[in-house]
């Protein structure tokens, strides 16, 4: 009745996963009791769960991306601190079967439920805005992607209390995540988690490619987009591109656990190596779809920290372009000791240093923005220095991994750990803090508080070089990764040292969260009363903060590369802003639940699937079919926006920017 | 806020007229900016050719996850493990009895889109209940012999051979029942509220699906069957 | 401020390692010539990175908003001139790189046979839950968490797995490379003098993965003789029925050997005609969803 599925399942004699169940579950009863208690749930349900505003799903995201990065963030300080402890003829806290399910939970949440959904979350918020229009091309396909995304990470995250959670590491390289060397519902879990989240976020990839190239306001063609578009086409190819291997590869290993197939068996004919080539098809390109993105935060960022526009716009754009397509061209290196030969190593070592003249272009680029510019230190600033820092160091370590006789020595150790942290924290994570600063006002309508956030950035920047310093040198004395415990007394040093360095992390995530504390209560001080706190130059700035539901009361029609800084100048010139226009009604989209229940009943699927309840996976595959068709037989698919509305909005941000004038003129003036 | 004083203004208009590094903001020529001038600048597309891009774009994710399972395929074909090869698995007659079916039905699907775009319910849903129909048949013919090889001890646990075959093939027969099951719903969304725009979107994007699952059977036909005869 | 503590941090972190036994104090041919590879590599690229990084900080530094000596170009965003450059720096650096990288896989392909006057040893490796097996079928004799070498002979690894991926490294020796089931990778190593080393898999297999090491001992060759006489006048014998036994499940076996083995046992291994090696014990109580711990000691 129940498959695979006991009491048994629940482990009450483990008492780290346990505890954290348990503290898990009272915080979330706590949080859905108090929302009760205060009646939120009407505004809840309609403002946000049924929301198909890109900004309110893009804000979901992050939140969703935020809450799995400090899960994931724990389970590094347990893997850190567990491999200090275990050294020797210590043991540690962590018993095998419990320090592989961390390790690899940490990769799985860190990739698929952190960073990605992060990423997604500023491609959502952000592109419409500075494109100009209202929404994505597919606004309730965005729910769904939403949703369906939550529903992976709430599998991931039900793992932790019942059954196990996969032990395989965060890519289950067959044959270990057989059947027959792993007989539990771990990796089960895995599949079902990364299939769902990952059917979404080909929706997402769908979504923003025909929104990047097929919609945008007037004028704005394409060498006119901001650089933070044209890296979201890019990612967004990429994982329209890339993200069906995933499900295909994901699909072929299911069916061998499930039904005794031989995609990747270790006999009848299957084929291990398959694996490694379809998964890492598909897993290069996924970190290039983090990291692109993150890139067009800092060409956003230079640019408007400097005062200037960004440094060889078309060069930045071809560097993109470039990334995109070799991206898909370099998988092999994350196996050169497979023994493929030396023509095929050669052909991909040369490929995958071929990015980096993209990269390297990239670079000098931002540099070269800042020449004859008027640097401001703030903290997306601080974050984007940072970056430089980190990321070429970074960089110049996966150049080293891609010359094959080098990888022969380091492949799969401390130093392949050190340089994918270093650029993905360097890159990705740095872009990520610097773009939340930014942008954070234009969600909310307040800024961050400055001083934390310069506090949480230098714990952040050192806590990450004492932390994966010694984790390159570990790996150049030979130290493997994934250890759970460690003969080798010689690697004592370095693996204290490393866990100093988390422990300052931890001191700039603490950071982190006071400054969000100290923002919210402070946030009156904080106000954002323009629209316009850091003189940016792209469109999204033209908008009140926070932006309203309809974005733009009136399509700007733009004529040049920096979208907003020709409007803003001429109207500071001419003391006046560009006539009042004649405003219309404004169609937008309807909320829908479809999303919310889809995913619902996708993580009832899942779930039962795990566990071979069959019954179960057919009702709730059915149901979500059923609530499909439901939802397709709508007759309204938009609601009208009143022009009385449409103007009371724009009137109120048109005087919110005559005062700005006025107050300009009051300087210029002296009195 | 800047403090820029007036000549700036000035100038960033003029360096957008004039644009000297040629960085994309006219037309190719010396003339005045040029508004709609090709270069994607006359605003959001219609809601029509979004959909249609979009579920292009989807078609072509499809496709990629297709190639995956025939990349298997030809990794896997020799991998019989001792057991049963392509000759002993492809049985051409009703595989050309498919072909023609799953052929016969874009056919169908083309003639009720033709009905469609005039507007004409009747005859839109007579060659939806073709196309339906067809691919009906198509299954029920591949269900068929999946069972018969079934009973002979033909099954995709016997080898990475057979695992890649019934793979490939079963991945396309999903798409064809799940395009069924659509239809069915297209068929009775047109019955109910007639030719409304978004019915008019989906039955496009319906049109697109099934035309694109004919051509992935033509490579699973040539590459699986055809080769496959072939030692 | 940042750049001294960098270089500190470079300088120190080499002097450590030079020290400590790993990848960067090789004992033979192929670990120095992939240790200098990748040094090679890496003082290459630093010539780019450092000055690279030291232009960004110097940029941001000087061109900061309070100082009004510097030029204000609020349109400067292109110059051919500096985009050249930009373009070749990286694409020049690549080029130059794409030579090692040819070269270096070439010479270094681990299925390359060292070139040596002596004739190479053949060592057949297995790789297991969780430990190792060596067999030398030259001598006869097979041992299991310990591998004995002679100094200064070319050693031929046949390497296979009897389960999981892993990987076979000695970090002091050089290459690693993958263990494959059904399949045999090579690799050729060599210890140029006595030493005692680590040796590893490099690649997660399970539970009983971290005591997957195993001692690599370099001997002079007449002491090698000695060693393969006497571990084959006492000893079991790996046949079929114990090399099932080993197969099972177990870590953190102490090294001991065996002596005489079935010279068809690796072949039989590699084609699997000896199935793979068994997964855990059946899972715990039902409904757990749970793997057991694996069995105990070997």
């Amino acid at each position: 009745m129940f498959g695979k599925l006991s009491w048994s399942a629940i482990p009450v004699s483990e008492p780290i996963p346990l505890i954290t169940s348990i503290v898990l579950i009272l915080v979330i009863v706590g949080v859905l009791g108090l929302v009760t208690v205060k009646g939120w749930w009407p505004y809840l349900w309609r403002e946000w769960i049924t929301s198909v505003d890109h900004k309110r799903i893009g804000i979901m995201y992050c939140l969703l991306g935020v809450v799995m990065l400090i899960r994931g963030f724990a389970d590094a300080v347990m893997m850190r601190t567990q491999q200090a402890a275990a050294i020797g003829d210590a043991h540690g806290y962590l018993p095998p079967e419990h320090y592989n399910q961390i390790f690899s939970a940490h990769g799985t949440i860190m990739i698929f439920f952190a960073a990605m959904p992060l990423v997604i979350g500023f491609m959502n918020f952000v592109t419409p805005l500075q494109l100009g229009v209202r929404d994505v091309a597919f606004p309730t396909l965005n729910s769904v992607s939403f949703w369906l995304t939550a529903s992976g990470a709430l599998l991931v995250n039900i793992s932790l209390f019942i059954g196990e959670f996969a032990r395989t590491g965060w890519l289950p390289y067959p044959p270990l995540s057989q059947t027959t060397y792993s007989p539990g519902v771990g990796v089960d879990y895995y599949l079902w988690a990364i299939q769902i989240s990952g059917v979404g976020t080909l929706m997402t990839g769908i979504n923003f490619v025909t929104t990047v190239l097929k919609m945008r306001c007037p004028g704005m063609s394409y060498l006119r987009m901001p650089m933070f578009c044209w890296t979201t086409l890019a990612a967004s190819l990429l994982i329209v591109a890339v993200f069906p291997i995933l499900t295909a590869t994901l699909a072929m290993l299911s069916l061998d656990r499930y039904f005794g197939w031989h995609y990747f068996t270790n006999t009848a004919g299957g084929n291990p190596m398959m694996f490694m080539n379809l998964i890492w098809a598909w897993g290069h390109p996924e970190v290039y779809i983090l990291v692109l993105p993150a890139f067009g935060i800092f060409s956003e960022v230079f640019s408007t920290f400097s005062g200037k526009p960004l440094f060889g716009y078309r060069s930045m754009v071809a560097a993109t372009l470039f990334i995109c397509i070799v991206a898909m061209m370099t998988w092999l290196h994350h196996f050169f000791t497979m023994g493929s030969g030396p023509a095929v190593n050669t052909a991909f070592g040369i490929s995958t240093s071929i990015i980096a003249v993209g990269t390297g272009v990239k670079i000098y680029n931002w540099i070269f923005t800042m020449y004859g510019g008027r640097v401001r230190f703030s903290v997306p600033m601080l974050w984007s220095l940072g970056f430089i820092f980190t990321f070429v160091i970074g960089g110049m370590t996966g150049v080293l991994l891609a010359v094959p006789p080098a990888d022969f020595l380091v492949h799969n150790s401390m130093f392949l750990v050190a340089h994918f942290h270093n650029v993905i924290i360097g890159g990705v994570v740095f872009g990520l803090f610097a773009g939340l600063d930014y942008w954070f006002p234009k969600a909310f309508g307040f800024r961050l508080h400055e001083g934390w956030g310069k506090a949480a950035f230098w714990f952040t920047f050192f806590g990450f070089w004492i932390t994966f310093m010694p984790l390159y040198i570990l790996g150049l004395q030979g130290m493997t990764r994934r250890l759970q415990h460690i003969n080798i007394e010689e690697w004592r040093p370095m693996l204290l040292l490393s866990v100093l360095g988390v422990a300052v992390i931890a001191a700039g995530v603490v950071c982190q969260v006071v400054m969000l504390v100290v923002s919210i209560l402070k946030r009156d001080q904080l106000r954002d009363v323009t629209g316009d706190p850091w003189d940016g130059r792209s469109l999204e700035w033209a908008t009140p903060s926070p932006a309203p539901f309809f974005n733009f009361a009136v399509m700007p029609n733009v004529e040049g590369e920096e979208a907003y800084w020709g409007i803003k100048l001429r109207a500071i010139d001419t003391q006046q802003l560009s006539p009042e226009p004649k405003y219309e009604p404004i169609e937008m989209p309807v909320r829908s639940p479809v999303g919310f229940y889809t995913a619902f009943f996708a993580t009832v699927t899942g779930f039962a699937l795990v566990w071979h309840i069959w019954w179960l996976a057919g009702l709730g595959l059915a149901a979500a079919f059923a609530g499909f068709v439901v939802f397709a037989w709508r007759d309204v698919h938009e609601y009208h926006v009143p022009v009385e509305e449409v103007a009371r909005v724009d009137r109120a941000r048109r005087a919110a920017r005559e005062a700005v004038l006025a107050r300009l003129a009051q300087q210029a003036t002296p009195s | 806020m800047s403090d820029l004083g007036l000549p700036a203004s000035a100038e960033a208009l003029r360096r957008i007229r004039e644009d000297p590094h040629r960085l994309g903001h006219r037309a190719h020529g010396p003339q005045e900016p040029i508004q709609g001038a090709g270069h994607g600048v006359t605003g959001p597309a219609q809601k029509r050719i979004i959909v249609a891009y979009g579920f292009w774009i989807f078609l072509l994710s499809d496709i990629v996850m297709f190639a995956c399972f025939f990349a298997a395929f030809a990794v896997q074909r020799g991998a019989t493990a001792g057991g049963p090869g392509p000759q002993d698995v492809v049985e051409v007659p009703r595989v050309a009895l498919q072909t023609a079916a799953l052929l016969l039905s874009s056919y169908t699907c083309g003639l009720s889109f033709a009905a469609t775009n005039a507007r004409n319910k009747l005859w839109t849903q007579v060659f939806l209940l073709a196309t339906g129909l067809l691919g009906l048949a198509f299954v029920a013919m591949e269900v068929q012999e999946f069972v018969s090889l079934a009973s002979c001890g033909i099954t995709p646990q016997r080898s990475g051979f057979l695992t890649a075959f019934f793979g490939l093939v079963g991945l396309h027969g999903l798409h064809v029942t799940v395009g069924g099951l659509w239809l069915l719903t297209m068929m009775a969304q047109l019955q109910v509220k007639g030719f409304r725009r978004e019915i008019m979107h989906r039955l496009l994007c319906f049109n697109l699906f099934w035309h694109a699952l004919d051509i992935v059977w033509i490579g699973i036909f040539t590459i699986v069957y055809l080769m496959g005869t072939v030692p | 401020m940042m750049r001294a503590r960098a270089g500190l941090s470079v300088v120190s972190a080499f002097g450590l390692v030079a020290c400590s036994g790993g990848v960067l104090d090789p004992v033979g041919p192929v670990g120095r010539d992939t240790s200098k590879i990748l040094i090679d590599a890496l003082l290459i690229m630093l010539a780019i990175v450092i000055p690279t990084i030291l232009l960004a900080f110097w940029m941001a530094w000087r061109y900061r908003a309070s100082n009004t000596k510097a030029e204000y170009l609020p349109y400067w965003s292109y110059s051919g001139r500096i985009e050249a450059v930009v373009w070749s720096i990286p694409t020049l650096t690549i080029m130059f790189l794409g030579g090692m990288i040819w070269i270096g896989s070439y010479k270094l392909d681990p299925f390359r046979p060292l070139p040596s006057q002596t004739p190479p040893l053949e060592v057949q490796v297995v790789s297991l839950d969780w430990k190792w097996l060596f067999i030398y079928p030259q001598q006869g004799v097979a041992t299991v968490n310990e591998l004995v070498v002679p100094a200064g002979t070319p050693v031929r690894f046949s390497i296979t797995s009897a389960s999981v991926f892993n990987v076979f490294f000695i970090p002091q020796l050089g290459s690693m490379i993958y263990a494959m089931p059904g399949m045999v990778s090579q690799l050729h190593l060599q210890a140029d003098h006595p030493a005692q080393l680590l040796g590893m898999s490099a690649h997660f297999s399970g539970d009983g993965f971290s005591d997957m090491q195993f001692q690599v001992k370099s001997v002079p060759p007449a002491d090698f003789n000695a060693w393969a006489q006497g571990v084959r006048a006492a000893g079991p014998v790996l046949d079929q029925a114990a090399y099932a036994g080993l197969a099972r499940q177990s870590h953190a076996v102490p090294a001991f050997s065996y002596s005489a083995v079935d010279p068809t046992l690796f072949h039989a291994i590699a084609t699997q005609h000896l199935p793979p090696g068994p997964g855990p014990t059946p899972p715990g109580p039902a409904g757990t969803g749970r793997e057991t711990t694996p069995a105990g000691k070997g």
